[in-house]
């Protein structure tokens, strides 16, 4: 029997290569992070987070939280990530209604309606998010009328100094209402709702197909009609494979909210940039703005796969 | 994927009918239906009637027709533009040529129809831009070029002797290379810094950069994750986690402000190559995800076969499990390439000028302000037309790859 050389032992191969890959990979790291301690002592900017409770000196346009110039910059991003939030949970709530209205459309008896969702789908999935977003803000909600000639719903009055909703009551030509939207939360909410709600619908279609057929007909054959069927019998079969497919298009959602900077939205990443701008803090900066995305996708992921577990077959 | 193979479960079989009795049967079919079919005619015929009124009569086009050549190729110099013309009639001639090889001497339906789509827009857009006479008749070159490439190697491209025929698709990243060369500069030519690349020319670049080397960075990534060595699977893991938790304008953002810091002075490339890299590295962990599916869905026994024939580890991968996952993962990354292409206008929040980055500029113009419905229209067929395209391709291929499949799956 011949021995193995070395280089080919079972062993030892996978231990060299290894030890090989994480070497190269500790290289590139501690070369990257000595030119940035070195890069940042010569700028007078190492690590440091006492600028977080200076005052910030700007103002954050529309805010949940009180927010005026002189309060730290802790409390903007803080102000930031609630609108960040805001917008997100509101749009993931229309998205998903939309969605689902779009994504069982596809299977709607009316074959207009059937082409119109599809058209919806295809047409949404292929023009990019911020050129909608742009759309919807210069486009449709700028060149809102005032006073008199805005646009009048029941209970919804579509102007350009915002959107009012509830008991609204035009007073010396400006509008009041129980709610006040700005122009730039409701463009961005919008435009994240139709974007979001073409990508949900193709999640909750691929989840209606996977249901067999043989369900459909079953259902037929018990006397449920066609809206019973869809909704007693496919969808609750379908959302085992919805709700892993929303998950991903959920954390997609919150991520594209950072858009919001395009449309003058104070989002965290619109605060954040701000801040960067005063400060010159920008590794501080980056490791906020990653470390608030990353445990919102953390949090929506927590929460869907609990879901996932709920509407998972509950077997013996 | 089985949201493909969904037909509507409900759907009328409605083959074998007249005209008439299918639309009964697809828009009529119960009193409900009816009306719903109704509403919904009565508000499509009001979209469609407002945005005709619109774009006849209220909207302004000169802002296009002013602004066309700055929409193309933003700054770039004017005295070098002949540089530009010489690339596309280039890429041109290999599309063509690509195009003839692929279908031989015969015009099936769909090439007819491509052709005259061609010869439609040829015809059609330089006029529609109010170009010069001279830059029209060279529209109608390219097109000519096109379509004679197409023809002449669908006549003459089977003589080809058949050793030279694998070399064939090297032509392109051949051409890419020259590409940048022109665009750039170098080798003699005067340079053009990529600060005056703009417009469609800097997005289609981006695009196509960050498309071409992301995927072999993507498969690394998602070989990296299913290995068994730990060190590769968790640096791997780490990498392609950290860059999904982000959104693209933060590592953009952290392109523009702090690879200046990590790299040593000097080194680090201008704003445009940065946000490319950043584009391209973000991609790579999303094209690893696609192809991480891929890989899952190939069969163990394949590649426990493969070992038994007596293949080594780098042929298994090469030769027997790489093509079957590729296959596979076709669908998915070709969706990541067109959310790519969309990722581009995100070039236009750090202030360089892309397509949109350079709509944008042109807006702030007093001349053509409030002129913003039209500009982002036309862009929006543009992008639509472009990721349109990408997904028609990729079902074709994934048609014509799924013919060389087994038969038992």
């Amino acid at each position: 029997m011949t021995a193995t050389p070395w280089w080919r032992h079972r062993r030892l191969l996978p231990l060299l290569i290894q030890a090989a890959a994480g070497l190269a990979i500790l290289v590139v790291i501690a070369f990257l992070l000595g030119n940035l301690v070195r890069n940042l002592t010569a700028a007078g900017l190492l690590l440091s987070w006492r600028w977080l409770s200076m005052p910030a000196g700007f103002d954050v346009a529309e805010t949940l939280l009180p927010f005026n110039a002189e309060l730290p910059y802790w409390r903007a991003l803080l102000a930031g990530l609630v609108n960040t939030l805001r917008v997100v949970v509101l749009a993931l709530v229309g998205a998903t209604a939309l969605g689902t209205v779009v994504g069982t459309a596809a299977f709607s008896s009316n074959g207009l309606l059937r082409r119109l969702a599809r058209t919806y789908v295809e047409l949404i999935r292929n023009v990019p998010l911020l050129l909608q977003l742009l759309f919807w803000y210069f486009v449709v909600f700028l060149s809102l009328p005032n006073g008199a000639e805005a646009i009048q719903l029941p209970g919804l009055v579509l102007a350009k100094k915002g959107l009012y909703l509830g008991h609204t009551t035009l007073v010396n030509g400006v509008w009041q209402g129980t709610l006040r939207l700005t122009l730039e939360f409701s463009a961005l909410l919008t435009a994240l709702v139709i974007h979001s709600a073409a990508f949900i619908a193709e999640v909750v279609r691929g989840g209606v197909a996977s249901v067999p057929r043989g369900q459909w007909e079953a259902a037929r054959s018990l006397g449920l009609g066609h809206r019973q069927t869809l909704s007693r019998i496919v969808l609750p079969q379908a959302l085992r494979v919805i709700v892993p497919g929303l998950n991903s298009q959920y954390i997609a959602l919150a991520k594209n909210s950072s858009l919001a900077v395009a449309c003058g939205y104070s989002d965290l990443y619109s605060v954040a940039e701000t801040t960067l701008n005063q400060t010159g803090r920008a590794v501080e900066v980056m490791l906020v703005l990653l470390g608030a995305y990353l445990t919102i996708d953390l949090l929506i992921s927590a929460l869907m796969n609990r879901l996932n577990q709920l509407v998972q077959i509950q077997e013996r | 994927m089985t949201a493909d193979v969904a037909i509507a479960p409900t759907a009328p079989q409605a083959q074998g009918l007249s005209p008439l009795a299918r639309l009964r049967r697809e828009c009529f079919a119960t009193p409900v239906d009816g009306l719903i079919t109704l509403a919904l005619l009565a508000g499509l015929g009001a979209a469609v009637q407002a945005l005709l009124h619109w774009a006849l009569r209220q909207a302004d086009w000169a802002v296009i027709q002013a602004n066309s050549t700055l929409l193309a190729v933003g700054r770039y110099p004017l005295g070098q533009q002949w540089r530009l013309w010489l690339l596309t009639a280039l890429l041109l001639l290999a599309c063509g040529g690509s195009w003839g090889l692929l279908r031989g001497r015969h015009w099936p339906r769909s090439d007819r129809l491509t052709a005259g789509l061609v010869v439609a827009m040829a015809l059609m857009l330089p006029r529609g831009l109010a170009l010069d006479g001279a830059i029209q008749a060279r529209w109608w070159g390219l097109a000519a070029l096109l379509l004679l490439a197409r023809w002449a190697s669908g006549r003459w491209g089977a003589l080809l002797p058949h050793r030279c025929r694998p070399l064939l698709p090297l032509v392109w990243p051949l051409l890419y290379v020259v590409g940048l060369v022109l665009i750039g500069g170098g080798l003699g030519l005067q340079r053009v810094t990529p600060s005056q690349w703009g417009g469609l020319l800097l997005t289609l670049l981006a695009a196509s950069f960050a498309i071409s080397l992301c995927c072999p960075l993507g498969i690394a990534l998602a070989l990296g994750r299913r290995s068994a060595l730990p060190v590769l699977r968790w640096s791997a893991t780490l990498y392609i986690e950290f860059i999904r938790g982000a959104p693209l304008i933060t590592l953009l953002f952290l392109g523009q402000n702090i690879l200046g810091f990590l790299l040593p002075g000097g080194l680090a490339p201008d704003r445009v190559w940065r946000a490319v890299w950043i584009l391209t590295f973000f991609a790579a962990a999303y094209v690893a995800e696609a192809v991480r599916s891929g890989l899952a869905a190939v069969p163990r026994g394949q590649e426990e076969a493969a070992r038994s024939l007596g293949l080594n580890g780098v042929q298994t991968l090469s030769r027997i499990v790489l093509p079957q996952a590729l296959r596979v993962a076709l669908p998915a990354t070709v969706g990541q390439f067109i959310t790519l292409l969309q990722d581009t206008t995100l070039l236009s929040l750090i202030g360089l000028f892309d397509l949109l980055g350079v709509a944008r500029a042109i807006m702030t113009n007093p001349d053509f302000l409030g002129r913003n419905a039209e500009v982002y229209l036309v862009l929006a067929v543009l992008f639509w037309c472009c990721c349109a395209a990408l997904g028609l391709g990729s079902r074709a291929l994934e048609k014509r790859l799924s013919r060389h499949a087994p038969s038992s799956r």
